[in-house]
């Protein structure tokens, strides 16, 4: 399950604003990966299994499982490596070329 | 005893404590951070070293983990790991403290903070995902660089072909300790790996897994082939799955020692430079190792 | 109650260290600081002192360890000298960036090349730039009240930096004098547990430490520690006097004027030296001569404006420094002139050099500077870097 949100990239007009020393929230997310794709994979629901090998090879975590039990990507977040489509074991994901 | 339940991924936890992170597209190493996180559980602490890993998650102000995190100085994984563990052991605060680095940090700069953290005896986890080479700062050599393998600082020039030494035994060094527990792992057998997470967060006492990590960008491999090469290393002996535990040594899995490592090999550039003689040694290199392995530790 | 003991600068340290409580200590030995710390690991096999006592195997180690343990808002010490400190250097501004309230002494001793075992302080100004509050101590009084101020300097909200407490090595870590130590209950009231700041790592808000700052706001970070690191300076005036409150000991905050306020001639001191400076103008007086003393207690930061105004009205003033930077000055003797010009006070001001890999800055070595400052007229041209009690001629 996606579990966290997209914060604001903080107001830093005065050094106030700075945190105390070299320290920040974690999980403190304020942009995306989207953008570094080329490819990006496309899981055909209607054939997927749902045996969560995507999700567990995913090295950015972008696979969710959701309601349905099947899995869907999160494109804002999904580098578009291609694991999880050498991988899947039914061979239900395409690898699909971005529109530039 | 409990035995512990059976660790894959539909029971490991669906929350992910890794996120957003910019790592390189198919890397290993933060797919075995992302998975010993979801093992090691959200209110453990983290260190981890000037590398990939803290270059990638601590840009400001983005913060990809979830839990409490530091970078340390490159030498001081260990080091700082402890600390965290004694002052939160003096707080009477009951939470794990968990090292990640790559193979420099752990077996070059950090080995002697490692040593001396294992010596202490001091729980707490070091996890060192091998890539094989200091990536963060573009390809040099390390002291797990295997034998033949082009980096920059070893490039495969006229004379000298790529890297002369083989790996540095880390698992062993570390063995030689009398750690509580230590393990070898490969991001190729995921299951295997988190279970070892788990023995090591189970462990009395500081325990170590060294998890085989492959880099698309500083290997040469096409990125959706990560797990692959991962899983064929351990398969054709070139890397091993290992425990110590109880002051013994135990092998997981055993090879096949008569197939080709060129399968392995000619999937990267980094040995693409290779010739039949040196793949021969490759294959000796193997077959010294696994005697021995199999001598000692069947 | 406190009672009277008979301790060298080490175990002065120690006792002060032990009242404070630290959650963890980790530190590795190296002459001449091992008294310290060999007090200190007894405490704690002794079961006097309840901490954490980390036996690590580096120095690098010992300040790593200090930086896990303090990030997650445990109360931490460690000491070292010399080599060690120029060792653990990469963790000292690593510390300082963070934020994080370690406390550490330093044995002042000489660097190598060539190898040498006895006091100067060379080591600490190697690192006067690390971001850390220095702090210089004169007897082992000093040293024992100034580590339990050093931990309510460094954990004061409006601070929040490591603090290094400075004695000069032998001279003041191996010399026993008589010490009031306070009791436990009095230095709990002054100083209560750490209370760890919200920057820390904790279990209610989980935190990213010692994080990235690209050129896109690096700079901003670095200039708000320098602009807070002031602080130091005012705090631990508040400290000096809170602490004369409680326990009827003050030391003038960041410098220490003596016999100052209508001096013709002053000596800039740090550390031990002090004392023997006092035993000449104390004489000189007594022959009308104007002599006068500014201890520098605090070199960093530096205290600019209490330093103008302690020696405004002086007509010569002489920079003790037991350390060169080569190629150029005694570092203070820098520090110390930038100030006053900063200020536009054109005073002459000369720099005596001395006490280099232990040499003694004898009485008469003093008498000679005094001598040197009340001769010299801006008039004269003389070589404002001088040294002291040197075997062979220049």
């Amino acid at each position: 399950m996606k579990d966290f949100k997209r914060v604001p990239v903080p107001t830093l007009e005065r050094l106030d604003q700075y945190p105390l020393g070299s320290s920040c929230k974690s999980f403190h997310i304020t942009d995306m990966n989207a953008g570094w794709r080329v490819f990006k994979p496309v899981i055909d629901k209607d054939k997927c299994v749902a045996c969560y090998r995507c999700y567990l090879v995913c090295p950015d975590g972008a696979i969710h499982q959701s309601e349905d039990g099947k899995f869907e990507i999160d494109y804002d977040y999904c580098k578009g490596c291609g694991i999880c489509a050498n991988e899947c074991k039914v061979k239900v994901i395409e690898m699909v070329k971005e529109a530039k | 005893m409990s035995q512990p339940v059976k660790i894959n991924a539909r029971t490991i936890t669906k929350d992910e404590y890794f996120y957003g992170h910019k790592a390189c597209g198919g890397c290993g190493e933060s797919l075995a951070l992302r998975l010993a996180l979801k093992v090691i559980g959200e209110d453990a602490y983290l260190s981890l070293p000037a590398g990939c890993m803290a270059a990638v998650s601590f840009i400001y102000p983005n913060m990809a983990f979830k839990q409490n995190a530091i970078i340390t100085p490159f030498a001081s994984t260990a080091a700082v790991a402890t600390g965290v563990a004694a002052g939160l052991k003096a707080l009477n605060k009951n939470k794990l403290s968990v090292g990640f680095a790559g193979d420099g940090g752990t077996a070059d700069i950090g080995i002697q903070a490692l040593s001396g953290a294992i010596d202490r005896g001091e729980k707490f986890i070091y996890i060192c995902t091998d890539n094989e080479a200091y990536m963060n700062t573009g390809i040099q050599k390390s002291g797990l660089t295997p034998f033949g393998a082009s980096t920059t600082t070893t490039p495969a020039g006229k004379v000298i072909r790529g890297n002369v030494k083989p790996k540095k035994n880390m698992f062993e060094i570390v063995a030689a300790h009398g750690i509580a527990y230590a393990a070898t792992a490969s991001v190729g057998y995921l299951e295997d790996f988190m279970m070892k997470v788990q023995k090591a967060k189970e462990a009395n006492g500081p325990a170590y897994i060294h998890v085989f990590s492959p880099c698309p960008t500083g290997w040469g491999h096409e990125s959706d082939k990560t797990i692959e090469i991962a899983k064929e290393v351990v398969d054709n002996g070139l890397w091993y799955l290992a425990e110590f535990e109880n002051g013994k040594f135990k092998l997981n899995k055993t090879p096949k020692l008569d197939s080709d490592v060129r399968l392995y090999l000619n999937a990267q550039s980094r040995f693409k430079h290779l010739t039949d003689d040196d793949i021969r040694e490759i294959e000796a290199l193997r077959e010294e190792k696994w005697e021995r392995l199999i001598k000692e530790w069947s | 109650m406190s009672r009277n003991a008979f301790l060298n600068g080490n175990e002065a340290v120690a006792y002060g260290v032990k009242l404070s409580r630290p959650n963890v200590v980790a530190a590795y030995p190296i002459t001449p600081q091992t008294k310290a710390v060999e007090k200190i690991s007894s405490f704690v096999q002794n079961g006097e002192l309840d901490c954490e006592y980390m036996h690590v195997e580096s120095e690098h180690s010992a300040m790593a360890c200090s930086i896990g343990a303090s990030s997650v808002g445990a109360r931490t010490f460690t000491a070292t000298s010399s080599q060690g400190l120029l060792y653990m250097a990469e963790c000292l501004p690593y510390a300082s960036g963070a934020r994080l309230p370690i406390v550490m002494m330093n044995a002042n001793r000489s660097l190598a090349t060539p190898w040498n075992i006895y006091g100067d302080q060379m080591d600490t100004m190697f690192l006067l730039n690390s971001g850390w509050v220095q702090i210089f101590v004169e007897d082992a009084q000093e040293a024992l009240d100034v580590t339990i101020q050093s931990f309510k300097l460094a954990e004061d909200v409006r601070v929040m930096a490591p603090v290094m407490v400075n004695l000069d090595g032998f001279v003041l870590t191996h010399t026993y004098e008589k010490v009031s130590i306070p009791s436990q209950e009095a230095v709990d009231q002054y100083l209560p547990p750490f209370k760890p700041s919200a920057h820390m790592m904790n279990d209610e808000e989980p935190m990213s430490m010692c994080i990235t700052a690209g050129n896109q706001h690096n700079m901003e970070f670095k200039i708000k520690q320098h602009q807070e690191l002031f602080n130091a300076l005012h705090v631990f005036e508040e400290i000096d006097h809170s602490f004369n409150e409680k326990f009827g000991r003050s030391y003038g905050g960041v410098l220490e004027g003596y016999q100052n306020e209508d001096a013709d001639y002053l000596l800039v001191t740090t550390g031990s030296v002090t004392g023997t400076a006092r035993v000449v103008v104390d004489e000189l007086r007594s022959k009308g001569v104007k002599a006068g003393i500014i201890k520098l207690r605090v070199v960093r930061p530096f205290p600019k404006e209490a330093m103008v105004r302690s020696v405004a009205g002086a007509k010569a003033i002489g920079i003790i420094d037991k350390n060169i930077s080569f190629g150029y000055e005694g570092t203070i003797y820098t520090n110390v002139n930038s100030a006053l010009l900063q200020r536009g006070l054109n005073l002459i001001t000369l720099n005596f050099i001395g006490g280099i890999g232990g040499r003694d800055i004898t009485k008469q070595n003093i008498e000679e500077m005094f001598e040197k400052l009340s001769t010299v007229s801006t008039s004269e041209a003389v070589d404002a870097v001088s040294y002291y009690n040197v075997r062979c001629s220049l």
